[in-house]
């Protein structure tokens, strides 16, 4: 069966809809490819290219055909989403979507916002700095402390981020309202290791992910994408490093 | 003892705190903070016997690669969800802190010290990640082609 030019065009829209769903929420760049050209190929398409990097992705049916561009511009992690779009792949490859049926699913994903709610999300941020503390070897007397910088932290990095957009700078300040909090803790007597405590509070920022799925997208042959979030890693923490640095160097 | 429970109690919490803050989907929470667990008291054994650094963050993401692979494939989710909430507790967020805080004193042979070795600890954890899901492949391509030959594409199963 030959697809009319129409039915191609609603295949490739749907592949980029994917892709850029997965890209947007934190996915590595081979699942990315991987899953555009699996949908590709079960909807009869066996030749697609894909281009994928972290600012962008490039889509072309095939060889001949014009390729179709998408920039996406902004990037988090959203884990759920990479995993709904896993599954939607999973059910288009066993025959059990259609090509419009797959869109409408996907579209509602794009717009959906399944982000668990902020108070959690700044909690579990507080607890995660406090349990950091006990694994560095921190004393006990230290958890509190810990718990309300990185708590305090986390949240003024959201709040900043959602209003300025510049992450960079969001995270800077973070980092830097957190150096002050440890030192103010220090300062009155409630924590007793600054190192430990800022170190702790300031994981809930520190790029681990970006940084690992940068050498992983290496090591996949996926060289532009690497240096992309190497660079991306490496100014966050730049930006982290330069916040702790200031309140570091009047200590 | 009282110490390794401790350590198994908090890297639980914060691995699968983590977990929520990467949006991971709610019945993954707990499987991504065991994953964190694990490795977490592998990497914390092997220094306390006094392995170096980067060869226990290396063996602990072997196994917290393999214990994602296993989960990815039971619980028929991308791998990614696992593996983001188990390395945490593994990367170098002291080292580095120390790295910057020589470089702000000028310090600069300590700095670049402590900023390869984070460097070097980051790369392992990404290689530990990459050796345990080749190992699957193979594992599951074996097993695969016994299974059935016939069809082609479908070697490298999706995990």
């Amino acid at each position: 069966m030959r697809l009319s030019n129409n039915q191609i065009a609603r295949i490739v829209e749907l592949c980029l809809l994917a892709g850029e769903i997965m890209i947007k929420s934190g996915a590595e760049t081979s699942r990315v490819e991987d899953t555009m050209m699996r949908i590709a190929a079960s909807f009869g398409v066996p030749e697609a290219q894909s281009f994928v990097i972290p600012t962008g992705i490039i889509f072309s049916s095939n060889r001949e055909d014009r390729a179709k561009l998408v920039r996406v511009a902004e990037r988090s992690t959203d884990l759920e989403k990479v995993s709904i779009v896993n599954s939607i792949s999973r059910q288009i490859s066993n025959g059990e979507l259609t090509v419009e049926e797959a869109l409408t699913k996907l579209k509602k994903v794009a717009k959906a916002d399944l982000s668990y709610p902020l108070w959690l999300q700044i909690l579990c941020a507080a607890l995660a700095s406090g349990c950091f503390l006990i694994m560095f070897q921190g004393v006990w007397r230290d958890f509190i402390p810990a718990m309300i910088a990185g708590g305090i932290g986390h949240m003024l990095f959201i709040y900043l981020h959602k209003y300025i957009k510049v992450k960079f700078f969001a995270e800077g300040v973070s980092s830097l309202a957190i150096g002050l909090l440890a030192a103010l803790a220090i300062y009155s007597g409630f924590g007793t290791n600054i190192d430990t405590i800022i170190i702790s509070s300031v994981m809930p920022l520190v790029p681990g992910l970006l940084i690992t799925n940068a050498v992983r997208d290496l090591m996949d042959g996926h060289l532009m994408s690497a240096l992309a979030k190497g660079a991306d890693a490496f100014l966050t923490a730049l930006a982290i490093g330069s916040g702790i640095a200031v309140v570091v160097a009047f200590i | 003892m009282a110490v390794i429970i401790q350590q198994l109690v908090t890297s639980y919490i914060a691995s699968a705190a983590f977990g929520l803050l990467f949006n991971v989907p709610r019945k993954q929470l707990l499987q991504g903070g065991l994953s964190g667990m694990l490795g977490w008291i592998f990497y914390f054994l092997l220094a306390q016997y006094g392995m170096n650094a980067e060869l226990a963050s290396i063996f602990a993401s072997i196994m917290i690669g393999g214990i994602g692979q296993a989960f990815a494939k039971v619980y028929k989710q991308p791998v990614i969800v696992f593996n983001v909430s188990g390395i945490i507790p593994l990367v170098p967020g002291g080292l580095a802190y120390d790295a910057m805080r020589h470089f702000v004193s000028n310090d600069y042979n300590i700095a670049i010290q402590l900023a390869a070795k984070a460097f070097l600890i980051s790369g392992g954890i990404a290689a530990g990640l990459v050796v345990s899901e080749v190992f699957t492949r193979i594992i599951v391509q074996s097993r695969l082609k016994k299974v059935e030959a016939a069809k082609p594409g479908s070697i490298f199963k999706r995990q």
